[in-house]
């Protein structure tokens, strides 16, 4: 997960490619057609092996759960159905409380490390001070460390405290590698701040404080915003730790689906699953989307004024 | 990153924890001596806790018992439909001595393993329950160091489905089934398939070939190995000598229940081995080939009915609950006749009780239920042991080697032998 | 540790202030980052910190044994160092109390292998993700119709929960599943020991080739194109071109996102253990160490944790390695691309 830091931190460096990319656009123009069209395969592969799975989980998804196994390329036995199974409560799945769940679990992780990130996120970019090393080498091994590990001390922990099943038993665990990464992007969109403007605050009579909350924030929005993306992506798609600490009233939604119960024991409801995974994908999807564009436009911007 | 923050990474984080420690016993928990003796004419609100219930029929029977027993309301927590997932939870509840967890439902293999960890409420004295009209074989899943430590609650068996159209009559022993595999090879099909991917079903398939040539696993003890015997040998034997010359087809070492259930559900198998669950998805799927032409018979043996290997689910009360008198009550009425019929019915769980299986109506909605009856009153629990993750482990990897042909039968054995001893040392 | 200490002191990649007046300002500036960064520190203490320790701790504990006599279980005790010598040295006790080799079927018998199985799908798969990852990564760099679809497209793999992606390959890899029949074969995808690990393999580069690509995207962005303008007239061909200026000038980026890949792929859990349960070959060809610690827990816990810990230690070691001999700087590397891109 702690890689995600690094793209967004490296997108940071987009921005400054922009007029480069402007100046490419031209040579390309120049260019001969053979080159043109080796890219166009070379895309075509690509868009082809990256949807191909993605596919075939929707046709699934979609298929008569008698006919599982049809190796046909295109929809067959076409049905809703699984849709339906995916949310009925019958079976005992409960696929639109983990949603819901999820949803929650997503966004108090994302508000928490947010809050607590920045913090610590300025501090790393704009102050001098001892021990800056080592934090930096903390928060990086903390994302370093094997998930596995965490499990069973936290359960004792938890409960100890009474805490086993609970939201708070699944919002604190993420926080261990959701909130590194806030601290990691966030620090690096921060050293790319006009720091300039807040000095020049600071001597029009703000205080420090006052000069980050009313110039640099305004400012940081899109950097917090795309860092509050990544943020909720990784809180969403987490498995390992939710598995083990969740209860059926808490269970997030990646939980849900590897759990998901047929209708027989034994019985592995592929198609549902795959229904399932089309509905807790596609809002991804469309969440990445807009997150794409999010971060060139808010790059963009702040690189114009920087 | 300069090799300082590395290197410093183990000790910042190491200088971070440890004044949390000071809070935390590193583990190990107490006997259970005392917790077994108190509670013991509790009554009260009780939780029953079990797997996702699929079938939905464990919340119509809370349901009627609340009604008649307003007093002693039972509340129903619903684990994850995951096994692995079903263990842990109540490990770590049992762990934390948690008296929420009144009744547990477990399943057959753990029930030595949390007996004796001690928490779970030996059925004996003003607790003991009627064992007298259950299946045999059911009762001695639930026993451990001769104490009945839960209650048979619901069984499972091994049914051989086989193609009635291509085989008239079912073969009744292992032999004459390897000898009809010439009938699959003329049909151009597999001929017999169980499960054999590397998974808890294996140990079932294995246990039900060693147990069915005479064999067994471990010894009445339930920690001695007992792998070193010509029976054990036959049985391992018989399942390698099939997958080698094809009678099992080779894809079968991919196979868990519902791979084995679509291979056959589209013609390609003559013989297999599954569960009772198997029974009316083949006789409705939209994709079954097979739909009017299989039958289900007996496990086949060396001589008679083959040793099928107990599936199902304890109910055990554990030694914290505050209410066991109720929860005594509350086993008793999971084992009743009405009880365990509405289980059958509704959800098409394998009764413990012997008299359902001779219902006529019953056996007109289930017609493999007598079948049934004959699997599981020969069948044979697979190794009651608290050390069970570890034995199956040793089971598993050295019996499918053994089959895939990577090991001879005797290593496999003694490596099983020698894998099981060491799992009862700790290490 | 003396290293520790010594290079602590010298934290090369942190901007230091001006020499007049720095240490008072320093200082000051110590006082406000402490109140700042401590909620971070509290946090990542209680959820990291704590479970490292007392995983630590219980590694010294042995694992509850049977009391003869009462057929119960009893703590274990102190165990000195013989849970790690359990895994490290395979070293099994029998019922007598010797030590012995571990048997096959015992898991300490598989550490080795485990360890082998993660190096060879950390390797592989870092290495096929890098160089499709680039290529992808050029690709989309460059500018043709329908490039915003390649860059959503690439992106799909990497939304779809983990858990899900899993579930969707072992569904794709079944016997008689879509990849048996695209590629008119019969071949045993979970349970075949080179098959299983290769459908793993697939399946691992899929999901996070896109994240690759994207980060060495960023990296191709910021050389100027006058820098292969240049180059072109001095008819360099397009392969110089990229063995002598692409790959050079994404070399820290590219270090970089390897690194933290292969950290990653050290700790490769949920697709081993859903796609085939650990399986194939001989019944351990995909078996992990996160695979291993996860069968010790139901198995013994405090064995389990020395296992997670020996873990903790492999990819510690890794990373130092890496830093060490390779001279992968994160923070300085950070730094230096963006005030390289900032000119």
């Amino acid at each position: 997960m702690s890689a995600i830091a690094a793209t967004a931190t490296r997108t940071v460096a987009r921005d400054r490619a922009v007029a480069a990319v402007d100046t490419r656009a031209i040579a390309m123009k120049r260019r001969g057609r053979g080159r043109g069209i080796r890219t166009g395969i070379s895309a075509a592969v690509i868009v082809l092996w990256c949807l191909a799975p993605f596919y075939w989980m929707i046709v699934t998804a979609f298929r008569d759960v008698g006919y599982t196994y049809d190796t046909a390329f295109w929809p067959t036995h076409v049905t809703f159905d699984n849709f339906t199974t995916a949310f009925s409560t019958q079976l005992g799945n409960h696929l639109g409380k983990a949603l819901l769940n999820s949803l929650f679990i997503g966004v108090c992780v994302t508000a928490i490390a947010l809050i607590i990130g920045i913090f610590a996120a300025y501090a790393l970019a704009r102050l001098d001070f001892r021990f800056k090393g080592i934090l930096l080498g903390v928060i990086l091994g903390a994302s370093m460390f094997p998930g596995v590990a965490l499990i069973t001390p936290l359960f004792q922990l938890f409960t100890n405290i009474g805490w086993m099943g609970s939201y708070q038993a699944l919002i604190l665990p993420s926080i261990s590698f959701v909130l590194p990464l806030t601290v990691y992007t966030l620090t690096s969109f921060f050293r790319e701040m006009p720091w300039d403007l807040e000095e020049a605050a600071r001597i029009d009579g703000c205080t420090q404080a006052q000069a980050f909350r009313k110039i640099i924030l305004p400012l940081a929005a899109p950097a917090v915003f795309t860092t509050a993306i990544l943020a909720f992506i990784s809180s969403w798609n987490e498995y390992l730790i939710s598995s083990q600490l969740s209860s059926d009233a808490t269970q997030p939604v990646t939980v849900a689906i590897a759990s998901f119960a047929g209708s027989q024991p034994h019985q592995e409801p592929y198609t549902t699953v795959m229904a399932a995974g089309t509905i807790v994908t596609i809002p991804l999807v469309i969440l990445v989307l807009i997150f794409q564009r999010r971060i060139v436009a808010g790059l963009t911007a702040g690189g114009v004024k920087g | 990153m300069h090799v300082s923050r590395v290197s410093v990474i183990v000790v910042g984080m190491a200088l971070m924890g440890a004044t949390l420690v000071g809070c935390s016993s590193g583990g190990g928990s107490g006997s259970g001596g005392g917790d077994a003796a108190n509670n013991l004419d509790g009554v009260g609100p009780i939780t029953y806790v079990q797997g996702k219930d699929n079938s939905n029929v464990v919340r119509p029977i809370i349901d009627k018992w609340n009604a008649a027993h307003p007093d002693q309301v039972v509340t129903f927590k619903e684990q994850s439909d995951q096994a692995d997932q079903q263990h842990d939870d109540l490990v770590q509840h049992f762990q934390a001595k948690d008296a929420n967890y009144d009744v547990v439902d477990v399943d057959v293999v753990w029930t030595a393993e949390f007996a004796a960890k001690g928490w779970l409420q030996p059925l004996k004295d003003s607790l003991a329950v009627d064992t007298s009209l259950l299946l045999k074989p059911t009762i001695a899943t639930a026993t451990y160091n001769n104490t009945l430590y839960a209650a048979p609650q619901t069984s499972d068996g091994g049914l051989l489905y086989y193609r009635k159209d291509l085989v008239p009559t079912p073969p009744t022993t292992w032999a004459d089934m390897m000898k009809d595999c010439s009938i699959a090879t003329q049909n151009g099909i597999g001929c017999y398939a169980g499960q054999y991917a590397k998974y808890e079903g294996l140990t079932v398939n294995v246990s039900e070939a060693i147990n069915t040539a005479g064999g067994s696993i471990v010894g009445t003890d339930g920690k001695t190995p007992t792998l070193n015997t010509p029976q054990a040998k036959a049985g391992l034997q018989n399942l390698v000598d099939a997958y080698k010359n094809g009678n099992i087809p080779a894809d079968a070492i991919t196979y868990q229940e519902e791979q084995g259930r679509t291979a056959f559900e589209a013609g390609q198998l003559l013989f297999m081995r599954n569960w009772p669950y198997v029974y009316n998805l083949a006789k409705t799927d939209g994709s079954s080939t097979v739909k009017d032409t299989f039958g289900v018979a007996p496990l086949p043996g060396m001589t008679g009915v083959g040793a099928s290997t107990l599936g199902g689910h304890n109910a055990a009360i554990s030694v914290y609950s505050a209410h066991k008198k109720t929860a005594h009550d509350f086993l008793a009425f999971l084992e009743s006749s009405d009880t365990q019929s509405f289980f059958l019915s509704q959800g098409s769980l394998a009764p413990v009780l012997s008299s359902l299986y001779d219902d006529t109506s019953l056996q007109a909605k289930f017609p493999y239920l007598s079948t049934l009856k004959a699997s599981i009153s020969s069948a044979v629990p697979r190794p009651v042991t608290p050390f069970y993750p570890a034995v199956t482990k040793a089971v598993q990897d050295n019996a499918y080697a053994a089959i895939k042909g990577d090991k001879t039968v005797d290593q496999a054995l003694t490596d099983m032998q020698a894998a099981i001893q060491t799992a009862s040392t700790g290490n | 540790m003396s290293t520790a200490t010594e290079v602590v002191g010298a934290p090369a990649g942190v901007p230091r202030a001006p020499r007049t007046g720095a240490k008072k300002k320093r200082r000051g500036e110590t006082r406000v980052a402490i109140y700042l960064v401590a909620p971070t520190l509290i946090l990542l203490a209680v959820v990291i910190g704590y479970p490292v320790v007392s995983a630590i701790i219980m590694s010294f504990q042995k694992d509850a044994g049977l009391d003869p006599a009462t057929g119960l279980f009893v703590a274990g005790g102190f165990a000195g160092i013989s849970n790690y010598a359990h895994w490290i040295l395979q070293q099994c006790l029998d019922t007598s109390g010797n030590t012995i080799s571990c048997p096959p079927g015992n898991l300490g018998s598989q550490f080795w292998n485990a360890t082998g199985v993660t190096f060879f799908f950390a390797v592989v798969t870092v290495a096929l993700e890098t160089a499709f990852g680039v290529w992808m990564a050029i690709i989309m760099n460059r500018t043709f119709r329908g490039r915003g679809l390649v860059r959503a497209a690439i992106l799909v793999p990497w939304a779809i929960p983990t858990a899900v992606t899993a579930k969707l390959w072992f569904f794709i890899f079944a016997t008689s599943g879509i990849a048996n029949a695209l590629l008119q074969t019969q071949i045993l995808w979970t349970s075949d020991e080179w098959a299983s690990r290769f459908a793993i393999i697939i399946a691992d580069t899929w999901k996070t080739t896109p994240f690759m690509a994207l980060l060495i995207l960023a990296g191709l962005q910021i050389i100027p194109e006058d820098v292969y303008e240049a180059a072109k007239m001095d008819g360099a061909t397009t392969f110089q071109q990229f063995w002598r200026i692409t790959l050079p000038l994404i070399r820290p980026a590219l270090m970089v996102a390897v690194l933290f890949r292969i950290l990653d792929a050290l700790r490769i859990y949920d697709l081993p253990a859903i796609l085939t349960g650990g399986g194939g070959g001989t019944g351990n060809a995909t078996t992990t160490l996160s695979i291993l610690v996860v069968d010790q827990i139901r198995q013994g816990f405090n064995s389990a944790s020395a296992l997670s810990t020996i873990t903790f230690i492999i990819i510690f070691i890794v990373a130092f390695i890496f830093v060490r001999v390779l001279g992968t700087n994160v923070v300085r590397t950070q730094q230096a691309q963006q005030k390289g891109a900032a000119k």
